[in-house]
């Protein structure tokens, strides 16, 4: 096992090398000239533009800026931006505000989600049942930043029960709202997925038996039922979680939330490179991270599954 | 953390603003340190002009207001006597001295220092010896002399009368010291001299900013401070201030646009801004040089329904040019001869255009390049179906992704047809709309001038109307002038937009100056 999560964590070196070089090629390769955008529509002295060229390494070419920021970074230091802010200052703001949104979108969804699709599924063809899957549909089928304005407009506008401007004071308390808006679509798969692989266990034949051996009913449900049919749906939790983080930039723009998602839009937007691969390449990070957690997790869930090492 | 949060819902008190209460407003993360000689865009703007007081500040009309200026004398309007005021200081206590404003004038303009605002110090003596960027950081323009303390002398490359008026733009600034010793650090934290100081710059969260005390110039704040909000999504900062959480807002978001002032009733804003949008084409575009490309300008000119695309797509908030200038600065005319040239006529169009391919048939197609992150789309489509129906020629709209890529393309000079383009005034003057997109100065890449229209007779013309030494003088020969840019039309006026601009009822005496800032000092709010 030991040596299952060593190997496992060796493999993020070259998925590290790859992401940043992959990111950093098509960042280098975007269309326009950041630098000479800056003035909007005046144009920028040739001197400013050369101070400002010189001073971020984009005079030279495209494997020298690589190598000249993975220096840096290895020197742990993440570079600049446009108007002189440190990006690690930055990001270390930035990401425990979204980590927070995204911990109450994964609470939402698994414990709501889980809950519900159990119901479902137990259930499977009652009116409670249809009710949750037209929920569902439903959730999917309206855009995020649909459902976020209206959450805005309705619990911030009219209800004033939330604050409009959630990044004035990112509490746990003000990003609820935002956190539940985030996690509303994969809620409605967790829902889904963990109503069809419920129905599929309760009709096998182990958990008739264990029905049949006169097993209180919440045990069948919790021994027999759930743990069998919950590792896809672990799976997608945790693959979501790298998604959440991402998928962030827009409901953190609608809610004017400071985290990762804002930054990653505005350095995209202003050009700046080295911000772009650092952001992406932490959120390749995360998404590994969470993926060996989830690897660790079936083990845990399933004895079947064994990690040994092949001596 | 900040001031604005208590603010939320508390509405209804009758009387006059607190002399406490912290205004909030919205606003854009600054793309740059906050240093005067370095800012450009309005993030970083909006907040400068709080910070610092120059030699002159702008009123609600763009008239220039006296800040430090004791006076500016000149005989000539070549060589300028600038005499400041006594007693002024920093926020750190330094004195501003005249050796304040010729210090961060000269670093402004040194190459070696590569400052985004160098160009407006172009017109001093000795701009060009410093302006490379190879210049010694050390060197200084000869044509700034400090006489004692409070005076200095400036001396232009050739007279220019609107100087005094540029005066009030935020690049004149004095600096302290203590920028010299730490640029990098001040950038962060800047030290000024105007109505207001910086407490705190939370980066994409907020700037707040509180009354300085020392200020004794003309715009004594009525509130306790400004919080300056970044607000990723126009959207959201109208949601919030339909809430309470916000003061004032200086841009309406799209989709608010034709039920705002309904909405807002008399706390709804809208008025002339000083921008005007056009589209330009190369003087060199094959199929719009000489006699032909000169006629064919004028007829895609008049097949051009300004007012039906500024009613339909803007819903009002932009009404069609009449000149090449804006109504918000001195001088618009809608009676400059030859400016029929701008109103929509088919018959007068399809006229034109056979006129032009009787000397050379057109190659085709007409394509009108934009940027395809700034809404413009649909006025694009807008105007290339028009042309299509009126001269029957194939027009289509060219994106490009971002404004990034087209302003490459444009600068490179590797676009062809039309493309979209938009000016904003740096200081109220009619000569900054005509002098930086017009004049053969800017041409060749040297300036806005992404036409390359060099007509030595206008150049003649604008040197004549910025020597003149009286005001009413001077705007006549810039309209004048006008009219040669009416015949060649190197760029193609559209519309002046109106800022759409609104405030919440927690707030009282909320103005819109010229340049579609709110006057920040005179705002009143309850507390």
């Amino acid at each position: 096992m030991t040596w299952y999560v060593l190997r496992r964590v060796l493999q993020m070196i070259p998925v590290f090398f790859g992401a940043t070089l992959l990111v950093y090629f098509m960042v280098f390769f975007m269309p326009g000239d950041p630098i000479a955008a800056l003035g909007g529509d005046k144009p920028l002295p040739e001197a400013a533009q050369a101070r400002l060229r010189e001073e971020f390494n984009l005079d030279k070419p495209f494997l020298v800026q690589y190598f000249l920021y993975l220096a840096n970074i290895f020197q742990g230091d993440l570079g600049s931006t446009f108007r002189g802010q440190s990006i690690s200052g930055q990001l270390a703001d930035a990401f425990p505000i979204t980590i927070r949104l995204a911990i109450i979108a994964i609470v939402f969804e698994a414990v709501l989600g889980i809950a519900a699709g159990v119901i479902s599924g137990l259930r499977k063809g009652t009116w409670i049942d249809t009710t949750f899957l037209m929920l569902s549909l439903l959730v999917i089928a309206v855009p995020t930043f649909v459902l976020g304005f209206v959450a805005q407009f309705v619990l911030g506008v009219q209800l004033r029960v939330m604050p409009v401007n959630v990044g004035r004071d990112p509490s746990w308390e003000n990003l609820l709202v935002p956190g539940m808006v985030l996690g509303a679509v994969s809620f409605a798969y967790v829902l889904r997925l963990t109503r069809t692989q419920v129905a599929e266990v309760a009709a096998q034949d182990h958990v008739r038996t264990a029905t049949a051996k006169g097993l209180p009913r919440h045990r069948v449900v919790s021994a027999h039922v759930l743990r069998n049919s919950l590792i896809p749906v672990i799976t997608y939790i945790g693959i979501d979680l790298g998604m959440l983080m991402g998928g962030a930039i827009v409901t953190e723009s609608i809610f004017n939330i400071p985290g990762i998602g804002f930054h990653l839009w505005d350095a995209i937007r202003a050009g700046e490179n080295t911000k772009v691969v650092t952001i992406v390449t932490l959120l390749v990070t995360v998404f590994v991270i969470a993926n060996l957690i989830v690897d660790i997790l079936y083990a845990l869930l399933d004895p079947r599954i064994r990690y040994v090492s092949k001596s | 953390m900040t001031a604005g949060v208590g603010c939320r819902g508390r509405r209804g008190s009758d009387g006059g603003g607190s002399a406490d209460a912290v205004v909030t407003l919205n606003n854009t993360e600054p793309q740059n340190p906050l240093v005067t000689t370095n800012s450009i865009e309005m993030g970083g703007i909006n907040i400068l002009v709080n910070l610092y007081s120059g030699l002159f500040s702008y009123d609600a009309e763009g008239a220039a207001q006296e800040e430090m200026a004791e006076s500016v004398e000149t005989e000539d309007s070549q060589h300028y006597t600038i005499t400041i005021k006594d007693g002024w200081t920093f926020t750190n206590g330094d004195p501003v001295t005249a050796q304040s404003f010729v210090d961060a004038w000269n670093h402004g303009a040194n190459g070696a220092n590569g400052q985004v605002n160098s160009y407006f110090f172009e017109s001093i003596e000795g701009y060009a010896d410093v302006s490379a960027e190879d210049a010694d950081p050390s060197a200084t323009m000869s044509g700034l002399t400090v006489v004692d303390d409070l005076t200095f002398e400036v001396t232009l490359v050739s007279p220019q009368s609107d100087f005094p008026i540029r005066l009030g733009y935020i690049a004149y600034s004095p600096l302290p010291q203590a920028y010299f010793d730490d640029p990098e650090g001040f950038g962060q934290a800047p030290i000024g001299n105007g109505p207001y100081r910086l407490v705190e710059w939370n980066q994409n969260q907020n700037a707040l900013l509180e009354v300085n005390p020392d200020y004794s110039g003309p715009r004594k704040p009525a509130n306790g401070g400004l919080d300056f909000v970044v607000y990723q999504d126009p959207e959201t900062a109208y949601n919030d201030m339909l809430s309470g959480g916000l003061d004032v807002i200086d841009t309406i978001p799209a989709s608010a646009r034709s039920s705002y002032q309904d909405e807002l009733g008399d706390r709804a804003v809208s008025k002339p801004a000083a921008t005007i949008a056009f589209f330009g084409i190369h003087m060199e575009d094959p199929d719009f040089t000489g006699e032909a490309g000169m006629l064919r300008r004028q007829a895609i000119s008049r097949a051009i329904d300004r007012q039906t695309i500024c009613d339909t797509i803007f819903h009002g908030t932009t009404s069609p040019s009449t000149d090449f200038i804006s109504p918000a600065v001195a001088g618009h005319s809608e009676s400059i001869p030859g400016n029929e040239v701008l109103q929509y006529d088919e018959a007068e169009a399809k006229r034109l255009w056979e006129e032009a391919e009787a000397i050379q048939p057109f190659q085709g197609p007409f394509t009108l390049s934009y940027n395809a992150d700034g809404s413009h789309q649909e006025w694009v489509e807008a105007i290339c179906n028009g042309l299509k129906n009126v001269l029957g020629i194939e027009a289509q709209g060219n994106s490009f992704p971002d404004f990034k890529s087209l302003r490459e393309a444009t600068t490179g000079r590797t676009i062809t047809g039309a493309f979209r383009s938009s000016w904003v005034a740096d200081y109220p003057s009619m000569y900054n709309f005509l002098g930086p997109l017009y004049s053969s100065a800017a041409a060749e890449g040297r300036g806005s001038n992404n036409w390359d229209y060099m007509n030595p007779e206008f150049d003649e013309m604008l040197q004549e109307g910025l020597s003149a030494t009286s005001e009413e003088e001077s705007l006549r020969i810039g309209q004048q002038a006008q009219e040669l840019l009416l015949r060649d039309l190197p760029g193609i006026p559209l519309w002046f937009s109106s800022v759409s601009a609104g405030y919440a009822d927690t707030v009282d005496n909320v103005e819109f100056n010229w340049g579609s800032q709110p006057i920040y000092y005179q705002i009143t709010k309850q507390a």
